[in-house]
């Protein structure tokens, strides 16, 4: 087998053999309504985590989408209550922010060449610091139209559902996937991941890429923040907070490494299934405490880091015995 | 004179000037249709920075460039991929983690309906390399492959990019000799259609093989351009060499008496890979100077002796005694000092002063518990500064304002305030002005007058002879020949490093 996808085939060797273990026993998990609850409930964070993909591919961290998540919940909050502006131009406007947001922090990190790390870590205190100059309540949601979205569904045979947001985060998989695997765009986001020096000698644009990356990571955070904001009706401020780090997670456990160039985007779905059914699994079993979720998370992460040193140490010694 | 007619590519007069330095002074080039030009000449001889400038990047100073008769002017590497001029480096300049497909159509993948055309890119990147003998499954990452495939991967890429010039900067450098003759099958391949191929090696062995042409540089400057079946051997060493330096040093030379005794033993002394095991006895009292081609393993020796590297078979002993070198506090332990060949990289710390920089060796063989007085510091500054007439306004500028030869002197003071009773320079003299050379190389007498023991690297056989009082050959990475006395001159040093240079690729 291509070694590349060793990383993904263990990812999903784990999370088969884990739903198997659950269902054994709790055979009620292997349900339509269990799986439809599982997309329901990690919409936002896999649309986010979409977006954490291809940031983490080109060898960059993106620290501030929990914050941009939290301030499009507010901001769609207070515009909805205070104006009477439809909530999908509040939608559009909302992207719109965060795509910018991310564009500006993409633009940052290569002209200035600040490490990602720091120049995110600026961007999510900005964006929490704004989402507090909105409101610094929890705003409920009340418009009728969201009603009408949370009310879409395609009903699975067994009664489970495919909420609109659950959809969309579907849609968002499959579009990422493509972009990462059949655009132009996709391989030079792999190229900056296997170094930004050489890419750029091999004729990549690496500036148009990054600004590129970033700003396609505000944008699915801005989503994810609509999408969070349709699972809560509300808008808070302090919500969202540490989603950076489940998305980086998602992204790990999916076998991308962090140091970039590898990996892939259907993997990150895997990773949100395996965080979503360790808490399912808790939730079924009803005595542990919530905080087993991330025991659970911590551990796995370990495990795969672990793992891809292995495989790494594996590819090189079979190089050199090639 | 030749017409631009002629060739495919020409550069006349290129003039490169670096802060302190001229890098390249009117150096002339010239490449034809259809050849394989060997670019020779030791380091700091100008051959990467010419490349650089045919390539662009680096802005030449002066010089004109011409192509197929039309005169260019490459802003950046891109750029002269587009009129024709590519370049393959011995560290492969291609992304390890993308497919071999996705390295020769990166930027440019065929595309349908908006989206990359996988099925077309991988079934014509299979088609571009079997033009290169190779059959790979062109869907797995580079990096699984090894560096010579890699290699002809990239050269492929550059080939299909350019189409003219071909530039190959020491790509044999990490091959095997199987390799070596897949990579030289293509290159013959690429010649017969038409390419101008330049390329760049410091294996002789090779050069002979494949090339048609010879130029040779030699402190920036064209020492000159031959046909390779005319020109002998060892002719060619002494361009790359020179034989013409500085009457000053070579007049210096004059019969040492070495009678003291032997102080330091090394028995089979060698490590896999590096250096094959070599025995080497030191005088107190003698400079032991070590000749060779680049590669051939001279920085390899010094790097054992001092530790940088451990040795993995034979002994060393001191004074009668055995002792242990397997690390540079170890050496230093032992009273080695080490000043290395490249000064930027692994000598000056370029915005500490010139104080901190003198006292850096003898503090860290204190440990760190026991500071040197600042009394102390200046004075050991201001003696050195001005025992070897190290040139700076204070002791307190930094050093990398300094000159190339004040630099290497202030090293020179590192390791002199440690007090050493064995000193290994390697490249002492390397990058810096005639004036400064003749200096350091007095300054080595007067070391060796006093009673220190000292080994030196030069690529400058001259050199060597004015302050030797023994030389060690090296080739291909052995000790060959150790010549003592009368035997200390230019002529025998070159004809032992040229006799029997069969093995070119080892």
């Amino acid at each position: 087998m291509n070694p590349k996808y060793l990383p993904l085939t263990a990812t999903i060797v784990i999370f088969v053999l884990s739903y198997a273990l659950c269902v054994a026993q709790y055979p009620n998990i292997l349900s339509t309504r269990v799986i439809g609850n599982l997309l329901t409930d990690n919409a936002f964070l896999g649309i986010a985590a979409v977006g954490m993909t291809f940031v983490i591919l080109s060898g960059g961290i993106d620290l501030s989408i929990g914050s941009v998540i939290a301030f499009t919940g507010v901001f769609l909050a207070v515009v909805l209550e205070n104006t009477g502006i439809h909530p999908l131009v509040a939608f559009a406007m909302a992207l719109l922010i965060a795509t910018l947001f991310g564009a500006v922090m993409g633009a940052i990190i290569h002209y200035l060449e600040m490490p990602a790390f720091i120049v995110t870590l600026a961007g999510m205190f900005l964006a929490r610091g704004m989402a507090f100059v909105l409101s610094i309540d929890s705003i409920a949601i009340k418009h009728p139209f969201y009603g009408t979205l949370k009310g879409l569904y395609y009903k699975l045979p067994g009664g489970g559902r495919i909420t609109l947001i659950g959809g969309l985060m579907l849609l968002v998989f499959g579009i990422g996937i493509l972009i990462a695997h059949r655009t132009r765009f996709g391989t030079d986001v792999y190229a900056l991941g296997g170094g930004t020096a050489t890419a750029k000698l091999m004729g990549v644009p690496v500036g148009r890429t990054t600004i590129m990356i970033y700003a396609l990571s505000g944008l699915l955070a801005g989503l994810s923040g609509i999408v969070f904001s349709l699972y809560t009706s509300a808008g808070y401020s302090l919500a969202a907070v540490g989603v950076e780090l489940d998305a980086i997670t998602a992204v790990v456990i999916g076998g991308t490494l962090l140091t970039g160039g590898s990996g892939f985007v259907a993997g990150t779905f895997i990773g949100i299934l395996i965080q979503g059914l360790i808490q399912t699994y808790i939730t079924f079993d009803g005595s542990l405490s919530s905080w087993w979720t991330k025991i659970l998370i911590g551990l796995l992460l370990f495990v795969f880091i672990l793992m891809q040193k292995g495989i790494v140490y594996v590819s090189r010694s079979e190089r050199r015995h090639a | 004179m030749q017409t631009a007619g002629d060739n495919l590519l020409s550069a006349t007069r290129i003039d490169k000037v670096f802060p302190g330095a001229k890098a390249l002074d009117k150096v002339d080039f010239h490449l034809r249709r259809g050849e394989v030009h060997a670019l020779l000449g030791e380091n700091g001889a100008g051959k990467s920075t010419l490349v650089k400038c045919l390539t662009g990047a680096y802005r030449r100073d002066g010089g004109t460039i011409l192509l197929d008769g039309v005169e260019v002017d490459p802003r950046d590497t891109f750029n002269a991929q587009k009129l024709g001029i590519g370049t393959v480096y011995q560290e492969v300049n291609l992304l390890p983690n993308l497919t071999v497909a996705e390295n020769l159509f990166l930027g440019r993948q065929p595309r349908r309906f908006g989206f990359v055309d996988v099925g077309t890119m991988n079934r014509q990147a299979r088609e571009l390399l079997e033009n290169y003998e190779l059959d790979l499954d062109v869907t797995r990452a580079l990096d699984s492959y090894s560096v010579a495939i890699q290699q002809v991967v990239a050269i492929a890429r550059a080939v299909d990019l350019s189409g003219k010039v071909l530039i190959l900067d020491e790509p044999t450098a990490s091959l095997d000799a199987h390799e070596v003759e897949m990579l030289f099958r293509i290159v013959r391949r690429l010649k017969a259609r038409g390419l101008g191929i330049v390329f760049i090696t410091h294996f002789l062995e090779q050069v002979y093989e494949i090339s048609d042409r010879i130029t040779v540089l030699r402190n920036g400057q064209l020492v000159g351009t031959r046909d390779t079946a005319t020109l002998e051997r060892r002719d060619l060493i002494s361009m790359m060499i020179g034989r013409e330096l500085a009457a000053e040093i070579h007049s210096a030379r004059k019969e040492p008496d070495v009678t003291g005794p032997v102080r330091y033993r090394f028995k089979d002394y060698g490590r896999k890979g590096h250096i094959s095991p070599f025995d080497l006895d030191v005088r107190a009292g003698e400079v032991v100077g070590i000749a060779g081609l680049l590669g051939s393993g001279r920085t390899e020796t010094a790097e054992i002796l001092f530790g940088a590297h451990r040795a993995d078979s034979g002994t060393a002993e001191l004074d009668g005694k055995a002792v242990q070198l397997s690390s540079p506090r170890r050496a230093i332990a032992q009273r080695f000092g080490f000043c290395p060949e490249d000064r930027k990289t692994a000598g000056i710390v370029g915005d500490l002063s010139v104080r901190e920089n003198i006292v850096l060796a003898l503090q860290a063989r204190r440990g760190w518990t026991r500071p040197i007085s600042r009394t102390e510091q200046n004075r050991l500054a201001d003696h050195y500064i001005r025992a070897l007439d190290i040139r700076t306004a204070d002791r307190e500028k930094p050093i990398r304002l300094l000159s190339g030869g004040n630099q290497q002197k202030a090293i020179l003071a590192r390791w002199l305030a440690t007090e050493p009773e064995f000193l290994i320079l390697d490249e002492p003299t390397r990058g810096i002005d005639v004036g400064a050379h003749a200096e350091i190389v007095r300054l080595i007498e007067g070391l060796r007058e006093k009673g220190m023991s000292l080994m030196v690297i030069s690529s400058e056989i001259e050199e060597l002879v004015a302050y030797s009082t023994r030389i060690v050959v090296l080739r291909d990475r052995q000790h060959v020949a150790s010549l003592e006395g009368e035997r200390i001159t230019a002529d025998q040093i070159i004809e032992a490093i040229a006799s029997s240079n069969e093995r070119g690729a080892a």
